[in-house]
C-alpha cells in the first residue's frame, strides 16, 4: 500500500510538473518578447476582467492605490501617470487576450537605471491584487494575469 | 561523522559562505517584509519552512533577496494515542538561506504507554540553489533547495528515564539531508512540491535512528500539492514516505490535508487532518490509523 501510494503520488506530481511546464512553454513560443510573454490564445481572460471597461477600472484604481502606497509612491513623483495608465491598459489588454497591442518600451528599457528593488516589485503586485479584488476579478483570473507579469521581475528588478 | 555527511556539510558551508560573500551594500539592516503573502510557506513540524510535514524549497519569512525575515511557530498534533507539540523558530536570510530550530515533545496519551514522553531538538539549514517558485512562470524550472536537519533525541521520560536506544534504535541522533523542488503554477493557482529525503530516522527521529531491520540512510519521497484559493487561503494535501527500520514499530507514511490561512504577513494559521499511520502498534493495538487534528500557529516578520 505504502509503495503503491508513493508511486501514484510520484507519477502524479511528475506528470503535473511536466504537463503544466509543457503547456506553458507551448503558450509562450509564438510570443517570446517580454511584453507579450504567454499571451492568451482566446479572449476568455480579457472577458473575465470585464473587457476594456473592466481593465480600465482595474488600471485606474491600481494607479490610485500605487500613488497612496508609501513603499513605492515616490516612483510616480516625476512620472507621466496618464501615459503610464494608457500603457498599462494596452499591456493588460494584450496579456489577457484582448484587442490591443502594447506600444510602449520593453520592460528592460522601460525600467533601465531605476534601481528597482525586489520588495518594490512585490509591493506593486500587491497593489494590483488590491485593485483587481476591488473590481471583482476572481482569484483564478487574478493569478492568470499575475502569471504573465511575474517573469517580468527579471527585467524590472535590477538592484 | 560519516564521510558522505561530512561532504554534504562542506558543500552547504561553502554555499553559505558564497552567499554572504556576494552580499553587497544594498542589503538592508531592517526586515523588508517584501515577499508576497504565503511565499514563505508555513512551519513544518521539524522547523523548516514548507508544508506541515515536509520542507519546501521556499525560504521561511518575508525578507526579499535584499533583506531577511524570521518567524516562530507552535504546532499541536493529537492522534488517538499520541500528542506531538512542536515549537520553534526560523530565519530566512536574503531569500537564500534558512536556519531553523525546533523542539518536539511527543507524549503517549493512552494505553499501556500513557505518560511516556520523548523530546527531540532539530537544527535545520536550507539553501536555495536555483529557480524562483514565483517569478519563473515562463519556465519549467522549479525553485530548488537543499537542506539538512540535525536531530538530537533527548530520550525517554515519564514512565522510564532512558535514551531512545532503549526502544531499539541504534543511535540517539542523526541527520536528514534533502532536496526540495517547489513550483507555483500561477496560471493554474497550484503549488506543487517534491522532496527527496535521505534519512535513517524512525518516526522523524522521535523513536531514534536506525534499527534492527535497517541501519543505513534511505531515500524517501515526500510530496505536496496545494490549491491557492485566493491570496489569503491555501488548501492542500501532503504525503511523506518513511523508512521502516524497527521491527517493533510498523512505521508507515504520513498523510495530511491542510487549510492554511494567511490574514497578514505577520501571522498564519494552519489547520490539518493528519494520518501518521502506525506508531508503536504492538502497544497501542492501532496498526494503521493514528489520525487527528493538526493546528499550527506562526508569527513573524
Amino acid at each position: 500500500m505504502n509503495r503503491i501510494a508513493q508511486s501514484i503520488l510520484a507519477v502524479a506530481l511528475t506528470g503535473l510538473f511536466s504537463t503544466i511546464a509543457l503547456a506553458q512553454n507551448q503558450a509562450s513560443i509564438p510570443s517570446a518578447s517580454s511584453a507579450t510573454m504567454g499571451a492568451e490564445t482566446t479572449d476568455q481572460l480579457f472577458q473575465d476582467f470585464g473587457g476594456k471597461a473592466g481593465i480600465g477600472k482595474v488600471v485606474d484604481d491600481f494607479l490610485t492605490i500605487w500613488q497612496a502606497d508609501p513603499r513605492i509612491s515616490k516612483r510616480l513623483t516625476d512620472a507621466d501617470v496618464e501615459r503610464l495608465g494608457l500603457m498599462l491598459k494596452e499591456q493588460f489588454t494584450q496579456l489577457t487576450g484582448g484587442p490591443a497591442t502594447y506600444s510602449g518600451k520593453d520592460m528592460k528599457a522601460a525600467h533601465d537605471g531605476m534601481g528597482i528593488r525586489n520588495a518594490e516589485f512585490n509591493a506593486l503586485a500587491e497593489d494590483l491584487q488590491l485593485s483587481m479584488g476591488k473590481n471583482g476579478v476572481s482569484s483564478r483570473s487574478q493569478n492568470r494575469l499575475l502569471a504573465k507579469l511575474a517573469p517580468m521581475q527579471h527585467a524590472i528588478v535590477t538592484k | 561523522m560519516k564521510p558522505i555527511h561530512f561532504k554534504a556539510f562542506t558543500i552547504i558551508a561553502a554555499l553559505l559562505a558564497s552567499t554572504f560573500a556576494s552580499a553587497d551594500d544594498t542589503v538592508t539592516a531592517m526586515p523588508d517584509m517584501g515577499k508576497l503573502l504565503a511565499t514563505g510557506g508555513v512551519s513544518s513540524v521539524e522547523g523548516a519552512g514548507g508544508g506541515g510535514i515536509t520542507p519546501w524549497a521556499l525560504i521561511a519569512g518575508y525578507g526579499t533577496r535584499d533583506s531577511f525575515g524570521a518567524n516562530v511557530h507552535y504546532t499541536d498534533l493529537s492522534t488517538q494515542d499520541f500528542r506531538l507539540d512542536t515549537y520553534g523558530a526560523a530565519v530566512g536570510i536574503m531569500d537564500r538561506v534558512e536556519l531553523s530550530v525546533a523542539k518536539q515533545d511527543f507524549k503517549s496519551t493512552k494505553g499501556p504507554l500513557n505518560g511516556l514522553d520523548i523530546k527531540q531538538e532539530i537544527y535545520g539549514i536550507k539553501v536555495k540553489l536555483i529557480g524562483d517558485a514565483v517569478y519563473d512562470q515562463n519556465s519549467w524550472l522549479p525553485q530548488i533547495a537543499i537542506g539538512a536537519e540535525y536531530k538530537d533525541n533527548k530520550g525517554l521520560s515519564g514512565l522510564i528515564n532512558a535514551p531512545i536506544t532503549a526502544l531499539g534504535a541504534k543511535r540517539t541522533s542523526g541527520t536528514d539531508y534533502y532536496v526540495s523542488a517547489t513550483k507555483i503554477f500561477l496560471d493554474q493557482s497550484i503549488l506543487a512540491n517534491v522532496t527527496i529525503r535521505d534519512t535513517n530516522a524512525n518516526q522523524m527521529g522521535l523513536l531514534g535512528f536506525g534499527g534492527d531491520l535497517n541501519n543505513s540512510h534511505k531515500m524517501e519521497f515526500e510530496g505536496s500539492l496545494a490549491y491557492l484559493i485566493d491570496k489569503n487561503w491555501v488548501l492542500g494535501t501532503e504525503y511523506r514516505d518513511k523508512p521502516h527500520n524497527l521491527a517493533a514499530d510498523n512505521e508507515k507514511a504520513y498523510y495530511d490535508v491542510f487549510l492554511a490561512w494567511f490574514p497578514t504577513k505577520n501571522f498564519s494559521v494552519t489547520l490539518a487532518y493528519a494520518n501518521l499511520g502506525s506508531i508503536a502498534a504492538p502497544e497501542t493495538k492501532n496498526n494503521s490509523n493514528q489520525t487527528g487534528a493538526y493546528l499550527s500557529l506562526q508569527a513573524g516578520f
